[in-house]
């Protein structure tokens, strides 16, 4: 364990430079440059909001706020998730060369990912204003959710870089089941009348969806649903676990196939 | 003597070569059915024993597919072994296909950071060196240009730069001696031979029976994955001249 800790140590600028890095290139070249993490779920936000909002005749002032804290959350799972799958064959030049300890790169992935999403937090705060959401003492069940998304798409980035190495059709797979993912976390509809039908599972389920809820809960003043809570901190610590393992044992095969 | 700076204890590398390569779950799974996944074994290395002393320069000699890139790489621990385990003795710096780690869309600038945190350094201590490294690479104009735009031999320079910035305790070189241009190679040969100066434990690889004479005391063969000979670089080379003939 204390060599685990005194590695982990060691490694700890490369991690450093390979978050920054992955922001660096994230939006080189472009104008906005990161003013884009900011602008780019706004207009997002705007266009869901006109299309479920105003078109399907929903009168709720406070309605993009809730698009916004559904949209953010899951994007950064989307990414990060997506990032770790490829994050091993996208190393593949460092890894063949030099021993570092391999989790550095889906973790790099996933944490760079999340330095992005805690920026365009940012957008979340002003239009909660805007929009006149009251700041509560609710509000401090913020970090509960941040850090549950973190736990659990780290989970999966484990679990998604072992199995990438391996058999390439998994990008294609995990972006059909992103979709199933988007669609089953309620973010631009409210998920009442699906939990009153006999298909409340698909949600309740969903630790995507039970991590967007506690959110959501600290930014409308309520009280978090504790079973929700208790779901998905299982859900993800289980998840880390079985990647962590996986990926343990799996290493030193990679790289035979990258 | 002390504790030799590197012990390979019985190491084997197998490889197993799929004759058609299977990487998509489809052509997988109708091949797992049908068990028709069927591997060529392939052994790199087969229980390779050696150990080197500390301060010992040791050339490693054999023909194309011996296994003597592998072997570095297994003792670089970029490979694990199939079997067999490697001890190493205090600080290593690989230096494998120069350049090979960089990223191409970061600068000549940000890449040294980088590839110095792969190899272990501090930022601090990148900080420090930062003006030797680009003074020895001779690239100070090119810096700030992202490394795509680098020549190979621009890449391999920096590479070299940043890798030899501290003298390690066991070298590994794998024909790197030739990068760049004859002036670099010059300075780089008269960097490499500095380091051996200082007492560095090497393992050199090279087709060019002179250039192991002349950096190494000792010397190996390798020959299908085995170790056909180890001793004193006369002994040795003397018994790869036959080989060779």
């Amino acid at each position: 364990m204390k060599e685990y800790v005194n590695t982990f140590l060691h490694y700890r600028f490369l991690l450093k430079e390979l978050v920054k890095k992955g922001i660096k290139l994230k939006y080189r070249r472009s104008y906005l440059g990161i003013v884009w993490s900011l602008l780019e779920p706004l207009l997002t936000m705007m266009v869901l909001t006109i299309v479920f909002g105003t078109l399907f005749g929903n009168k709720d002032k406070t309605f993009p706020v809730y698009i916004l804290t559904g949209r953010l959350m899951y994007s950064y799972f989307s990414s990060s998730t997506t990032r770790a799958l490829k994050s091993v064959r996208a190393n593949a030049g460092m890894i063949k060369k030099v021993y570092v300890p391999k989790y550095i790169y889906p973790l790099s992935s996933v944490l760079y990912n999340y330095v992005i999403f805690l920026i365009s937090l940012i957008v979340l705060a002003i239009v909660s204003v805007v929009l006149g959401i009251q700041p509560t003492i609710y509000m401090l069940q913020i970090p509960v959710a941040l850090i549950l998304l973190l736990l659990l798409s780290y989970g999966f980035g484990m679990i998604l870089s072992t199995i990438g190495v391996f058999f390439r059709d998994m990008e294609y797979l995990w972006s059909v089941a992103l979709m199933i993912i988007m669609y089953t976390c309620a973010i631009f509809y409210y998920p009442s009348k699906l939990l009153k039908s006999g298909f409340s599972w698909i949600l309740k389920f969903n630790p995507l969806y039970c991590t967007i809820s506690i959110f959501r809960s600290a930014m409308f003043g309520e009280m978090m649903n504790m079973h929700y809570f208790a779901y998905a901190l299982g859900f993800s610590v289980v998840s880390i676990l079985i990647g962590m393992i996986c990926f343990k044992k799996k290493q030193d095969e990679f790289i035979l196939y990258i | 003597m002390g504790k030799p700076a590197v012990v390979v204890d019985n190491v084997s590398m197998k490889f197993n070569l799929s004759k058609e390569k299977v990487d998509n779950l489809k052509d997988y799974l109708i091949k797992f059915i049908k068990k028709e996944i069927k591997y060529n074994e392939f052994w790199a290395l087969q229980n390779v024993n050696f150990e080197v002393q500390k301060g010992d320069r040791v050339g490693i000699l054999g023909l194309n597919g011996a296994g003597k890139s592998t072997l570095l790489k297994v003792i670089a621990g970029v490979f694990k072994p199939t079997e067999g385990k490697v001890i190493r003795n205090g600080r290593l710096v690989p230096l494998l296909e120069l350049g090979a780690g960089f990223d191409p869309q970061y600068t000549g600038r940000e890449n040294i950071y980088l590839y110095g945190a792969m190899l272990g350094y501090s930022k601090k201590f990148i900080e420090e060196k930062f003006d030797e490294i680009v003074e020895f690479s001779e690239l100070k104009e090119f810096i700030d240009v992202p490394i795509k735009n680098y020549s190979s031999g621009m890449k391999a320079r920096l590479g070299f730069s940043i890798a030899t910035l501290i003298s390690p305790d066991i070298l590994i070189l794998d024909e790197v001696l030739s990068v760049g241009d004859a002036k670099f190679r010059k300075k780089s040969e008269k960097k490499v031979l500095s380091m051996f100066d200082k007492g560095v434990t090497v393992l050199f690889v090279s087709h060019s029976l002179q250039q192991v004479q002349r950096l190494c005391n000792k010397a190996m063969i390798l020959e299908k994955g085995k170790l056909i000979a180890y001793g004193d670089i006369d002994e040795v080379s003397e018994k790869y001249e036959k080989m060779i003939e």
